[in-house]
């Protein structure tokens, strides 16, 4: 009798078909679909759908993917990290001025800079899980640190002219494509899918990756299941320093300089993408996959405008705005009904 | 307490008072920049006017005090509000493109009332915080995520206004909000002050402080009352708009412009700082005033000494960094425990295990 | 009246077949300023359900926190299995075998049944997580229960019962000794609690030994072997349950006779007054259906029923914190819409919820401020009461109600307990009400104070307020009450008042028979 019982109250929620949690990021795939389609219409002609164009939405955009894997992890433990961008411009900093003006061998610079970003990812979390200060503040110092550094290093912008990063950047492999126009990929789209199947697999199958869901899902219980939540906490700041400092190094494969004004306001872009890409911000539910294609809907609407010509760019901040609005609003009608689903649960048992 | 009730227990009360901390950080600056620059406290009086470092400081930290102050209510509610930078330019990209009312050449006229294009643009920001405060109280969203909507789209809004170039205005009248002297002293620090007492006037002489306090502090509690909090909740995110909207005319007058993509940048991080700063806590509840203006002060004081090193003006940043380290380490649960064991008052903990006790 | 308790146990007191598996000796702590355990001795059976029991500040909580590493001790030592421990955190406390599973459930919502199992111990495959393993595994843990659910599905997706068991579930799979249940079963309705009992004393059966912690007597004395009493942080004496009285038991808890409460009895007043409050067959989604009732000026009326009878959900309906969907709801005779707080606090209505941490005390606050919230409230934002006022008005209640604080600008949060309740009465006293809804007014605090609120609101009814009482103490609504409305599943199933008004017909109404 029992058994029945219990086993009822256990498919509630199949009728809806899927989970209600998973809405968010299927909306982001559809809606990058949508986009996509209705670029092709409206550009169609000249080469939105081509294999070209799609090459360039990630070419372009790589560095702010990377920047989102790292994200979306950080967000889905219930944080929040204001420095990426910060963290990013002092990488390409660092790496102009260490093989620039230092004349340090360019390998070495390139650890020294991984290294640097994952120490201060690493502090970070010290300060928010040591000293109990909330993620908004201590990444805010973060950013100010960092951005702050790039100064004292160096008040110019720096031109790379290093040979082997240049070679890097540069180095392209034409893809197999029909169409007129060659379509390249470059380092950083591989560097971009890598991060991106490592965030992955951490996600799903590795313990760090579960203990980042259950953190965020409830601090206190994760504290008493015994998860070792301080070494989960920084290693998520610290992965997350990764993540920008290697966002900074392709961005500066992609404009050979390193300067202090770089990819101001790139979290904003970055925390936006994840969101778009169905990354609860109250942590607890998310996906790096989400998050790709977060940035895919950024990256087409930075085509759409360049394509129609006529709009400036600022209609991309517009966009970004509007679309945050639906997506939170969608996130928000998500939870309620969750909740409502439940509270009918609560009634029928 | 230990010691006389006397001297001693005024003397703790000063001390553990939460504005004497911020106050002694600003001292301590004030005096660093003494150190550096002898002539530092000198005002002179040239044309009728007051000059000298304390009154730039003074009057370079309006806008961050202005903000600051919006940005303390909504912080008392438990609630951050990011898009006042944004809002901030928005201001000025709507203040001018009014006065210019869409001449394509830079003259000294403006197309419309001087008072009706103030009153817009307060308008306009107000309106813009009420929608964050709506998303917040009514759809309950977290208020780091409704405001970062206008966040990120307020600037393009005001590129869209401005056309996305810096539009420039030459009349007069709009320089005297940013630029112009009253009495020996700038006029942005007259509105400052006039913000500040109408701020002060309207939470501690009616109980909208109250109320503002309950709801950060316990919602549910707060509506079991009677309090209206979602109102509440929209009236700070409102007052913070507004706040952006005179601190956006203040700015844009200085400067004669409307920058959509530069205007107060950054600004909601130092707003939030320097509420930070004044003893308000990042998680609602009781808020301080003259704390936040005391932490804009600093944040300003602090930046001016940085410039005394002829470096890049960015650099201020690292030690910017390094002092709200020191303040929120200083302010940090870790350790006020500690503090607290050794001064033997009761453990945290306890007092939730012993709750129901007599 | 104490019963001094061995360090070697005497046979009488222990079951027969045991070995003692957990022992505490002379146990210390110390928190600035208070001993919160004094001395005390405690010792577990392998295969027994030991109930831990105290009033609020006995330090049955500070006791748990110690076994399970929440708090170091300051003296005395542990023996488990013959050896020495001390658990410097939970986690070590559950790798030795101590697990503890709370009324609020301890696992991740949004994760799996299967992960929130075995979250931080997944079986592996190399450097990854083997989920199919981990679900067959899970399977297998749960079928121990009888729960045949699908493990995949998160876990938000249950009732809370099934949440709880499912913590069991964990817990006893890390290899648990001994299970500490702290209040498990507030949240669970009979069926559940019957539930849980079955695989309780299953598990007793396989020799773990559980530390059971309640404050429901009947369950007490249905589940539990042995009991052991706690008062003020001292060790009152381990008893056998049959050899240990019900009536002995709260005599020992609380340290004194009821004498207290038994002062608090009334003269039923004769003829109550016109009726202020009236609900006729109101109903509103997911909470109540169909009740009507009548509160009448200078009457006490009592709501009697089982946790989630729909007594605070009518409760909720008269305050409009959730607004009916059908019926009238009538006040003074006209029939009104109670959309919200504000307007029921409008109509001269005041509410002291249940949960008074949550919804009553604003902590931060003075105790002026929390005195005049409501009043403020009502005068609304531009209406300031003077500070003068403030004081004066704060005064008057803490004299009237004898809140125990130095001044009017202490932070309730530093007040105690008892007090809170108090400081809420007076946020509503000075709204001038005329209908008074008190949900729980009593519970989590002393018998004493219990009794100071209870002499406390018959005096109101005197003053001719109309009160409605909400207790799932019976003995208290009996004592308190004019008219009972008893209540289950969430509708009205009777009205009891006059003669008839005793705890058997109470209960006798609850448990299905009909009122009257």
């Amino acid at each position: 009798m029992e058994r029945v019982k219990l086993r009822k109250t256990g498919g509630e929620k199949r009728k809806l078909g899927i989970d209600l949690k998973y809405i968010p990021a299927l909306s982001a795939i559809a809606l990058f679909l949508a986009a996509y389609a209705i670029g092709g219409i409206l550009y169609g002609e000249r080469g939105f759908l081509s294999m070209r164009t799609f090459a360039t939405l990630f070419t372009d955009n790589a560095y702010l993917g990377v920047s989102a894997v790292g994200m979306t992890i950080v967000i889905i433990s219930g944080g929040i990290d204001l420095s990426v961008g910060s963290v990013a411009a002092l990488s390409t900093m660092m790496l102009a001025y260490g093989t620039e003006v230092l004349r340090w061998n360019s390998v070495l610079m390139l650890i020294v800079v991984l290294l640097t970003g994952m120490a201060l990812g690493a502090f970070m979390g010290m300060l928010i899980d040591v000293f109990e200060v909330p993620p908004f503040i201590s990444t805010l110092i973060g950013m100010f640190f960092a951005r702050g550094l790039c100064f004292i290093i160096s008040i110019q912008s720096i031109t790379i002219n290093d040979p082997l990063l240049r070679a890097l950047g540069k180095w392209r492999i034409r893809l197999p494509a029909a169409s007129r126009a060659a379509a390249y990929v470059n380092l950083s789209v591989f560097i971009f899918a890598l991060v991106l199947a490592a965030g992955v697999v951490i996600m799903r199958c590795t313990k760090f990756g579960r203990g980042v869901y259950a953190f965020g899902g409830n601090r206190a219980s994760a504290v008493l299941m015994g998860l070792p939540t301080r070494r989960i906490q920084i290693g998520i700041y610290t992965f997350n320093g990764f993540c920008s400092a290697l966002a900074g190094v392709l961005f500066a494969f992609y404009t050979f300089s390193g300067y202090g004004r770089h990819l101001y306001g790139m979290e904003l872009d970055v925390i936006s993408s994840v969101v778009i890409g169905g990354t609860l911000l109250t942590g607890g539910v998310g996906y790096p996959i989400g998050s790709l294609f977060g940035i895919m809907i950024y990256s087409v609407i930075l085509k759409f405008i360049s394509f129609n010509g006529s709009l400036s760019s600022w209609w991309t901040k517009i966009a970004v705005g509007v679309l945050l609005l639906f997506f939170i609003a969608l996130q928000r009608v998500t939870v309620v009904l969750v909740k409502r689903s439940k509270r009918e649960l609560k009634r029928k048992n | 307490m230990r010691g006389n009730p006397g001297t001693a227990g005024v003397f703790d009360k000063i001390v553990s008072s939460k504005l004497f901390s911020s106050l002694a950080a600003l001292f301590v600056i004030l005096l660093f920049n003494v150190f550096l620059n002898p002539g530092f406290l000198s005002i002179t009086i040239v044309n009728g006017h007051l000059f000298g470092q304390l009154i730039d400081i003074l009057n370079r930290a309006v806008p961050v005090m202005i903000l600051s102050i919006g940005m303390t209510l909504v912080i008392a509610t438990g609630g951050t509000d990011l898009s006042c930078g944004a809002l901030l330019a928005l201001a000025g990209a709507t203040a001018i493109s009014l006065i210019r009312g869409g001449s394509a050449v830079l003259n000294s006229d403006t197309a419309m009332p001087f008072v009706l294009v103030i009153a817009i643009t307060l308008a306009v920001t107000t309106l813009c915080g009420l929608w964050n405060g709506f998303l917040v109280a009514k759809l309950g969203i977290q208020p780091i995520v409704a405001t970062l909507i206008f966040m990120t789209a307020g600037r393009g809004i005001a590129q869209l206004i401005t056309g996305a170039r810096n539009l420039t205005t030459g009349y007069a009248p709009f320089s005297v909000i940013g630029q112009g002297w009253f009495l020996l002293f700038p006029v942005p620090i007259f509105i400052a002050a006039g913000v500040c007492l109408v701020a002060w006037y309207f939470t501690r002489r009616t109980a909208f402080g109250l109320f503002v306090e309950a709801v950060g502090i316990n919602a549910s509690a707060a509506r079991y009352s009677g309090i209206n909090s979602s109102l509440i909740i929209m009236a700070v995110y409102a007052i913070s708009g507004f706040c952006a909207g005179v601190a956006g005319l203040i700015y844009s007058s200085g400067i004669m412009c409307a920058d959509a993509n530069n205007a107060g940048l950054n600004y909601e991080l130092d707003a939030i700082l320097a509420t930070v700063l004044g003893g308000t806590s990042m998680m609602g509840g009781r808020f301080y005033l003259a704390g936040s203006v005391i932490g804009s002060l600093i944040i300003m004081a602090l930046t001016k000494s940085i410039y005394a090193f002829d470096v890049a003006p960015e650099s201020a940043l690292v030690v910017k960094a390094l002092v709200v380290v020191i303040v929120v380490l200083i302010q940090s649960p870790f350790f006020k425990k500690r503090k607290f064991r050794k001064a033997g008052g009761p453990e945290l903990e306890l007092a939730s295990d012993r709750e129901g006790g007599r | 009246m104490e019963v001094p308790y061995h360090n070697v146990p005497k046979d009488d007191v222990l079951p027969k077949t045991s070995n003692v598996l957990l022992e505490v000796f002379d146990i210390e702590k110390t928190f600035p300023g208070v001993r919160a355990l004094k001395r005390v001795n405690f010792a577990l059976s392998e295969g027994e359900v030991h109930s831990l029991m105290g009033e609020n500040g006995a330090g049955k909580s500070t006791l748990i926190k110690c076994l399970t590493g929440v708090y170091g001790f300051d003296g005395g030592r542990i023996v488990f299995q013959g050896r020495e421990i001390r658990p410097e955190s939970p986690l070590r406390a559950i790798s030795m075998g101590i697990s503890s599973v709370y009324q609020e459930v301890n696992l991740c919502p949004n994760l799996s049944v299967a992960e929130n199992i075995f979250a931080g111990r997944q079986p592996m495959k190399g450097f990854f997580i083997d989920w199919k393993t981990l679900e067959e595994r899970a399977a297998a843990v749960l079928a121990r229960f009888d729960l045949d659910i699908d493990v995949r599905r998160s876990l938000d997706s249950y009732s809370i019962a099934i949440q709880q068991m499912i913590a069991i579930a964990r817990a006893l799979d890390i290899s648990s000794r001994v299970l500490i249940l702290d209040e498990p079963t507030s949240s669970l309705d009979k069926q559940e609690v019957e539930k849980l009992f079955e695989i309780i004393r299953r598990l007793r059966g396989e020799g773990i030994g559980i530390i059971f912690i309640t404050h429901f007597l009947d369950q007490v004395y249905e589940i539990s072997d042995r009991i052991t009493v706690l008062r003020n942080g001292e060790l009152v004496g381990t008893y056998k349950t049959e050899d240990l009285p019900k009536i002995d038991l709260v005599t020992k808890m609380v340290g004194k006779n009821f004498e207290d409460l038994a002062k608090v009895s009334r003269v039923r007043s004769a003829s109550p007054g016109d009726v202020i409050l009236a609900l006729e067959e109101v109903s509103a989604y997911q909470s109540v259906e169909n009740v009507s009732l009548e509160l009448k000026r200078g009457e006490v009326l009592g709501f009697a029923g089982l946790l989630g009878s729909g007594r605070t959900e009518t409760a909720n309906l008269m305050f409009g914190i959730d607004r009916n969907s059908g019926g009238v709801v009538r006040l003074k005779g006209t029939a009104v819409k109670l959309a919200s707080p504000r307007e029921a606090i409008r109509g001269r209505i005041a509410f002291c919820p249940e949960d008074r941490k949550r919804d009553g005390i604003v902590g931060e606050l003075s105790v002026r401020e929390n005195i005049i919230l409501a009043l403020q409230a009502r005068r609304g934002v531009f209406r300031f009461i003077p500070l003068r006022k403030q004081y004066e008005l704060a005064s008057r209640y803490i004299e009237l109600l004898g809140i125990a604080t130095p001044d009017a600008d202490k932070k309730v949060n530093d007040l105690s307990g008892g007090n809170q309740p108090k400081v809420i009465l007076a946020r509503w006293l000075a709204t001038e009400p005329e209908v008074m809804l008190l949900d729980e007014p009593t519970r989590g605090i002393d018998i004493g104070a219990k009794a100071e609120i209870m002499k406390l609101t018959l005096g109101l009814c005197q003053d001719g307020m109309a009160i409605a009482f909400i207790s799932s103490e019976l003995d208290e609504i009996v004592r308190i009450s004019d008219r009972v409305i008893v209540m289950r599943d969430r509708a009205k199933i009777g009205e009891i008042e006059g003669d008839g008004l005793n705890q058997d017909n109470i209960l006798r109404a609850i448990a299905g028979g009909g009122a009257k």
